[in-house]
C-alpha cells in the first residue's frame, strides 16, 4: 500500500479504524485501512456482506466518524471538520449514488437534480440540471416524479444528480444492486462515460464483479481488513 | 443554499408535493378547526362588545343617565339646565295592559319631551311593516307597542289598550327605541307612553316599584363637569351611567358568555393540538430519509431545520387563513341561533378576533408541531446507508411541554383569570385522565375477548389492542367532545325535566303584585267568587339597607358587583307572624306569637353576600323613615317553591307604619286563566305575573343559548375527527403493508373492509360508551348534590353515545383509511 501522499491525491486514508460496541464487547468493523486515490482514478471496493465496505464508504464521505485514523479529501482532514463542515465539503466536492437511488419522492426528476446545486448556492441550477438529465437520456422525463419512473430511470436521475455539481469525487454504494443485469450494465456505462468526460474520481462499493473489473483498482475487504489491492 | 429565496422556493416545492399527496390534510384540518373555533367565538363576542361600545349613547339614549328608585329631585334637574344641559324624564315599571279582554304583562316606559336625547326611535304602521325613523313621541292619549305585545293582545294599530285606569290608542308599532337596545334578554314587551298620560292611569302608587331616569345630554365638557359635580351628591339608590359604563350588568353577562364560549373553543384547540402533534410526527417520519439525503448532498443542520420551518410556516398560514374563513362563517351561525334573543344590531368586527385566532394557530403549531420537527435537525447523513439510524424517537416528557404550556396559556387567556383558568385546566386534565384511564382498562380487557373471536372480529379488535396507545388517544379525543355534547343535550333536558317533576302539580303559577291596602277586600272577594282558596296576602314594603350595627354600609368592603348592587338598591321587605314552610331556620330562632319584640329574619344567601351575622342590628330607610332591629334568625329559602319568598322578613309591628302594597301567589288551571282578565279589569293597577309563561320564555332563551354553546362544541367533535384521522394516518404505512400481505395470502377486499369496520365501530362505541359513562356520573352528581332532584339512568344517553360514537367514528375511520384498501399489493410490497 502506498503510504505517501502524492500531490494529485484526492482521497488519502490512513490507519482508519472503526469499532462499535456489541454485547460481546467492542466489534472491529474496520482495521487499519490505508490507501490513496488519485485524481481521475476509478476504485472498486469489494468484499462479502459484513466486510465493512459500506462503513468505509460512509467514513470516506464523512457520514460517520472513525474510532481512529484519518481521511483527507483534497488535502483537507475530514474529521477536523464538524458535521456541518463535512456536509459543506460533501456539497462542494462529492457526489453520491446509492443502491436504493434515494431520490426525494416529493420532487420531480429536474428538481431532484437541481437540489444539490441549490444547496451549495450555484446559479443557473435549472439549466445545468436540464443538461445533465439530457445527457443521461432523460430529457423527456424532466417533470416526472420518482415513482413515475422505472428503477433504471430513477438510478439515471440519481446519476445526473450526482454529476450535476461536477464533483471531484463520486462515491457509489452498490449502484447496480437494485437493477436487472441489462439496466445495470447501462447504468455502469453511463457512470464510466461521465467519469471520463468530467474527470471525476470514482470510488464504488460493489458485489458486481463485472462492475469491479471495469475499475482501475480493486480493494478487497475481508472482516474489516484490506486484504488485497489489485491494479487492473 | 445561499439565498433565502431559494430556500423558500424549495420549501414551497416540497410542501406542494406533500399537499398533492394528501399528506398534509389532517394537519391543515386540525389547525383550521382550532383557529376556526377561536375565531368564531372571537368574532361573535367582539361584535357584541363593539355593539355595546359603539352604540353606548344609543344604549343609554343620552350622554349621561341618572337612575334612581325615587323621583329625581328637582334641584338636580335645575342644576343640569343651568349647566346648559338638556334633560328628559323617563319612568319605567311593569304593569298589565289589556285589549279586547286579553291581559298581558308589559314593561311600561313613560317618556317626557325630548326623548330620546341620543339615538333615534323607529316605528311602523303594522307589525313587520316597513319601519321609519321618528322624532315625535306618542301623542297624549296614545301608546306605541312592541310587535310581540300587539300579537299577544291580538290588537292592531288604531285599537285601544287599557293601561291602568286609562284607555290609550295604539298609534304605532314600536320597532326600536334607544335606551333599551342593550336588553339582550328581555322578558316583558315594551309599551311607550307619554309621561303626561301617566297620572291618569293611577299606576303610580306608594311603594310601587318604579325606576326613574333622568336622561342628560349636551356638550361633552359640560356633561363631564356636571357628572363630576353630581357624582359626589348621589344618595343611596341613585346611580350615574355614562357612555363608558353603560349597562354594567350586560357587560358582565357578555364577558361571562365570552369566557364560557372561549373556553369551549379552547377545548377544541386542545384536541386539535393532539391531532397536530400526531400529524406532525407522521410528517417528520415521512421526511427522515429526505433529511438524510439532503445532509448527504451538503445541507447543514440549520438549513434543513429552516427548510422545514418554512414549510410549516407556509402550511400554518394556509391553515390559519382557512380557519379564519371557517370561524367568520361560523360566527354568523351563532348570531343566527341567538338572533331572536339578542336585541342589538351588531357592527363590523374589529381586528382583535383575527389576531386572537392567528395567535392561537401560531401557539398550537409552535407547541405541538415544532417539537417533533426539531428532530429532523439531528437525522444523521449515514441514514442513507443504514436506514435503521436516526429513526423517530418516542416523545419525551419535555417534548410537548411547550404544547402543554401553550394550552395552559390559552386557557388562562380565555378564562380571563387565574382561579377560573386553574379550575378549567384542572378539570380538563382530570377529564382527559379519567377518559384515558377508563379507555385503557377497557382496551386491555378486550385482549381476552379478542381471543374468542375469529376472522374480521379478530383482526379488527387486534388492531385496537396492538395499537393501544393510539386507540386511547383517539377515544379520549372523541370521547371528550361527545361527553360535552351529551351533557349539553340529553343530560341538560333530563335535569330540567327532573327538576320540573319535583315541583308539586299545584305549585303557584301566578303572582298578583302591587295590590293596594284598600284593595285587599276586593281581592279576597274575587278569589271567593271564583271558588279559589282564600289567598295568603303578603305585605311588601320597599326599603334600603343603610347601616349594620350603627355603621353606614361601606360599599367598598363588599366582595363583588352583585353585592354592591344589592346593597344600594331598594328591595322588598315583608312582615309575617309565622315564617312560611318554604323557609327553614338555619341559625337563631324564629319569632313566635303576635307581638314579639322588633326583629329581622334574613335569608342566608344574602346575609352571606352582605356580611350580615346573627345578632347584627340592621337599619332600613323606608320612604325616608328609618327602622332598626336585630337579626334573630337566618333562613334558607326554597325559591323554586314559587311561594312569596322574601330576603328580609320583619316581625309583626316593625313595619306597620310603612307604606305597603300586597302580593299573593296561587295556582290557576288553564281553564281558569280567563278569570285574570276580570281581576285586571277590576283592579287595573294590579300586575299579574304568569310564572309558567316566564319559565317558558326563560327556557326558550336557555335553549337558544345552549344551542349556541352546542354549536361551539361541535368544533370539539370536529377536532376529535382530526385526532382520529391523524391516528389513522400515523398507522397508515403499517396498515397498508399488513393489508398487502393479507391480500397476497388470499384475503378479499370485503374481509379487509369488515376488519376495518369492526375496528372503527368498536373505537367509536368505546368513545361513546366512555362519554356516556362520564356524562352519567356528572349528571348524577349535579342532580343529587346541586339540584337535589332524584337521578335515574337515561337509556337514551347510552344509546346516543354508543350509536353516535360508532357511526361517526365508523364513517370517518373508513373514509380516512380507504387508501389502505385501494393500493395494489404489488406496489406496496415492491416499495418495502
Amino acid at each position: 500500500m502506498n503510504m505517501q501522499a502524492p500531490i494529485d491525491a484526492v482521497v488519502e486514508v490512513t490507519k482508519l479504524n472503526k469499532n462499535v460496541p456489541s454485547p460481546d464487547g467492542e466489534l472491529q468493523i474496520l482495521q487499519d485501512i490505508s490507501f490513496v486515490v488519485h485524481k481521475g482514478e476509478t476504485v472498486a471496493i469489494v468484499g462479502t456482506s459484513g466486510a465493512g465496505k459500506s462503513t468505509l464508504l460512509g467514513l470516506l464521505a464523512g457520514l460517520d466518524e472513525p474510532s481512529s485514523g484519518s481521511v483527507r479529501i483534497q488535502g483537507q482532514e475530514l474529521f477536523d471538520l464538524d458535521e456541518d463542515g463535512r456536509a459543506r465539503l460533501r456539497g462542494e466536492c462529492m457526489g453520491f449514488v446509492f443502491q436504493m437511488f434515494q431520490l426525494l419522492p416529493g420532487l420531480t426528476a429536474l428538481e431532484n437534480v437541481m437540489l444539490p446545486l441549490e444547496l451549495v448556492g450555484r446559479g443557473n441550477s435549472q439549466t445545468a440540471a436540464r443538461d445533465v438529465l439530457h445527457r443521461v437520456g432523460l430529457g423527456a422525463r424532466l417533470q416526472h416524479y420518482p415513482k413515475q419512473l422505472s428503477g433504471g430511470e430513477q438510478q439515471r436521475v440519481a446519476l445526473a444528480r450526482a454529476f450535476a455539481p461536477r464533483p471531484a469525487i463520486l462515491l457509489a454504494d452498490e449502484p447496480t444492486g437494485n437493477l436487472d443485469a441489462r439496466t445495470g450494465a447501462q447504468v455502469i456505462d453511463l457512470i464510466f462515460e461521465l467519469n471520463r468526460e468530467l474527470g471525476t474520481t470514482l470510488l464504488l462499493v460493489t458485489h458486481d464483479q463485472h462492475l469491479a473489473q471495469r475499475c482501475k483498482r480493486v480493494l478487497r475487504l475481508e472482516a474489516g481488513r484490506c486484504v488485497s489491492e489489485v491494479a487492473q | 443554499m445561499k439565498s433565502p429565496v431559494q430556500a423558500w422556493r424549495l420549501a414551497w416545492t416540497l410542501l406542494r408535493r406533500d399537499a398533492r399527496a394528501g399528506e398534509l390534510r389532517v394537519l391543515i384540518a386540525a389547525l383550521t378547526v382550532a383557529v376556526g373555533a377561536v375565531a368564531a367565538v372571537g368574532f361573535f363576542t367582539d361584535r357584541l362588545e363593539r355593539a355595546l361600545s359603539l352604540q353606548a349613547n344609543e344604549l343609554l339614549g343620552a350622554d349621561l343617565v341618572l337612575t334612581s328608585d325615587r323621583p329625581v329631585p328637582g334641584d338636580i334637574t335645575r342644576m343640569a339646565h343651568s349647566a346648559g344641559l338638556q334633560t328628559t324624564e323617563v319612568l319605567s315599571f311593569p304593569s298589565m295592559v289589556m285589549s279586547d279582554g286579553q291581559a298581558q304583562l308589559a314593561s311600561i316606559k313613560a317618556v317626557g319631551a325630548g326623548f330620546p336625547r341620543r339615538g333615534q326611535m323607529r316605528i311602523a304602521d303594522a307589525p313587520f311593516a316597513p319601519e321609519r325613523v321618528t322624532t315625535a313621541l306618542p301623542p297624549r292619549g296614545g301608546v306605541w307597542l312592541e310587535p310581540r305585545l300587539i300579537a299577544a293582545l291580538n290588537a292592531a294599530v288604531g285599537k285601544y289598550t287599557r293601561v291602568g285606569n286609562s284607555e290609550l290608542r295604539i298609534g304605532a308599532v314600536l320597532t326600536h327605541e334607544p335606551g333599551r337596545g342593550g336588553d339582550f334578554f328581555s322578558i316583558a314587551p315594551q309599551v311607550l307612553m307619554n309621561l303626561d298620560d301617566l297620572p291618569a292611569t293611577q299606576l303610580l302608587q306608594p311603594a310601587s316599584r318604579v325606576e326613574y331616569r333622568l336622561l342628560i345630554a349636551g356638550e361633552p365638557p359640560a356633561v363631564r363637569r356636571f357628572r363630576d359635580a353630581i357624582s359626589v351628591r348621589l344618595t343611596p339608590g341613585q346611580a350615574l351611567q355614562g357612555v363608558q359604563d353603560a349597562r354594567p350588568e350586560i357587560r358582565a353577562a357578555l364577558s361571562r358568555a365570552g369566557q364560557f364560549l372561549g373556553l369551549a373553543a379552547v377545548t377544541s384547540v386542545i384536541l386539535a393540538g393532539i391531532a397536530i402533534a400526531l400529524a406532525a410526527r407522521r410528517f417528520v417520519q415521512r421526511h427522515l430519509d429526505a433529511c438524510a439525503i439532503m445532509r448527504c448532498l451538503g445541507a447543514s443542520q440549520n438549513l434543513i431545520l429552516r427548510l422545514y420551518i418554512y414549510q410549516l410556516t407556509l402550511l400554518s398560514l394556509f391553515g390559519i387563513a382557512l380557519g379564519l374563513v371557517v370561524g367568520y362563517s361560523a360566527h354568523w351561525v351563532i348570531i343566527e341561533i341567538l338572533g331572536q334573543t339578542l336585541n342589538v344590531a351588531v357592527p363590523a368586527p374589529s381586528v382583535w378576533p383575527v389576531l386572537g385566532a392567528v395567535a392561537t394557530g401560531v401557539v398550537a403549531v409552535a407547541g405541538f408541531a415544532i417539537p417533533p420537527l426539531l428532530q429532523l435537525r439531528n437525522v444523521p447523513a449515514l441514514r442513507v446507508l443504514r436506514r435503521e439510524l436516526g429513526g423517530l424517537q418516542m416523545p419525551g416528557v419535555l417534548t410537548y411541554s411547550s404544547g402543554v404550556a401553550a394550552i395552559a396559556g390559552l386557557i388562562f387567556w380565555q378564562a380571563g383569570g387565574v382561579v377560573l383558568g386553574a379550575i378549567v385546566a384542572l378539570g380538563i386534565a382530570l377529564g382527559i385522565a379519567l377518559l384515558a384511564g377508563i379507555a385503557g382498562v377497557l382496551i386491555v380487557s378486550m385482549r381476552a375477548v379478542q381471543r374468542r373471536g375469529n376472522g374480521a372480529w379478530l383482526f379488527g379488535v387486534s388492531n385496537i389492542t396492538r395499537r393501544a396507545f393510539n386507540t386511547v388517544v383517539q377515544v379520549v379525543a372523541f370521547g371528550l367532545g361527545l361527553m360535552i355534547l351529551l351533557l349539553l343535550t340529553v343530560v341538560r333536558n333530563d335535569l330540567l325535566e327532573s327538576w320540573q317533576k319535583t315541583l308539586p302539580a299545584d305549585a303557584p303559577n301566578r303572582f298578583l303584585i302591587n295590590i293596594q291596602t284598600d284593595q285587599l277586600g276586593t281581592v279576597r272577594d274575587l278569589f271567593a267568587r271564583q271558588g279559589l282558596p282564600a289567598p295568603a296576602l303578603y305585605p311588601m314594603v320597599r326599603g334600603r339597607l343603610v347601616a349594620i350595627n350603627g355603621a353606614p354600609l361601606a360599599l367598598e368592603t363588599l366582595a363583588d358587583e352583585r353585592a354592591r348592587r344589592l346593597a344600594t338598591r331598594e328591595f322588598n321587605l315583608s312582615w309575617t307572624a309565622h315564617i312560611d314552610t318554604a323557609s327553614k331556620i338555619v341559625a337563631g330562632v324564629a319569632w313566635q306569637g303576635a307581638t314579639p319584640a322588633p326583629q329581622w329574619s334574613v335569608e342566608e344567601g344574602i346575609a352571606k353576600t352582605l356580611g350580615i351575622k346573627l345578632g347584627d342590628r340592621l337599619r332600613y330607610d323606608i320612604a325616608g323613615q328609618t327602622v332598626e332591629a336585630p337579626v334573630t334568625s337566618l333562613r334558607s329559602v326554597q325559591w323554586d317553591s314559587f311561594r312569596a319568598n322574601f330576603f328580609v322578613l320583619a316581625s309583626p309591628g316593625l313595619l306597620d307604619a310603612s307604606p305597603a302594597t300586597y302580593m299573593t301567589s296561587f295556582y290557576l288551571t288553564t281553564a281558569q286563566a280567563a278569570w285574570l282578565n276580570t281581576v285586571v279589569q277590576t283592579l287595573p293597577n294590579v300586575t299579574v305575573i304568569d310564572v309558567a309563561a316566564i319559565m317558558q320564555q326563560v327556557r326558550g332563551i336557555m335553549d337558544r343559548v345552549s344551542a349556541a354553546v352546542e354549536f361551539v362544541f361541535l368544533f370539539c367533535l370536529f377536532s376529535g375527527v382530526t385526532v382520529l384521522l391523524a391516528g389513522i394516518q400515523a398507522t397508515h404505512d403499517e396498515r397498508v403493508l399488513e393489508n398487502a400481505i393479507l391480500r397476497t395470502l388470499g384475503g378479499r377486499t370485503a374481509q379487509l373492509l369488515r376488519a376495518l369496520s369492526v375496528e372503527f365501530l368498536v373505537v367509536g362505541a368505546l368513545s361513546g360508551g366512555v362519554a356516556a359513562l362520564l356524562a352519567s356520573v356528572i349528571a348524577a352528581v349535579v342532580a343529587v348534590r346541586v339540584l337535589e332532584v332524584p337521578w335515574h339512568i337515561n337509556p337514551w344517553l347510552w344509546l346516543v353515545g354508543l350509536l353516535g360514537g360508532a357511526i361517526t367514528v365508523g364513517v370517518a375511520g373508513l373514509l380516512g383509511s380507504r387508501k389502505v384498501l385501494t393500493r395494489p399489493p404489488l406496489e406496496v410490497l415492491r416499495g418495502v
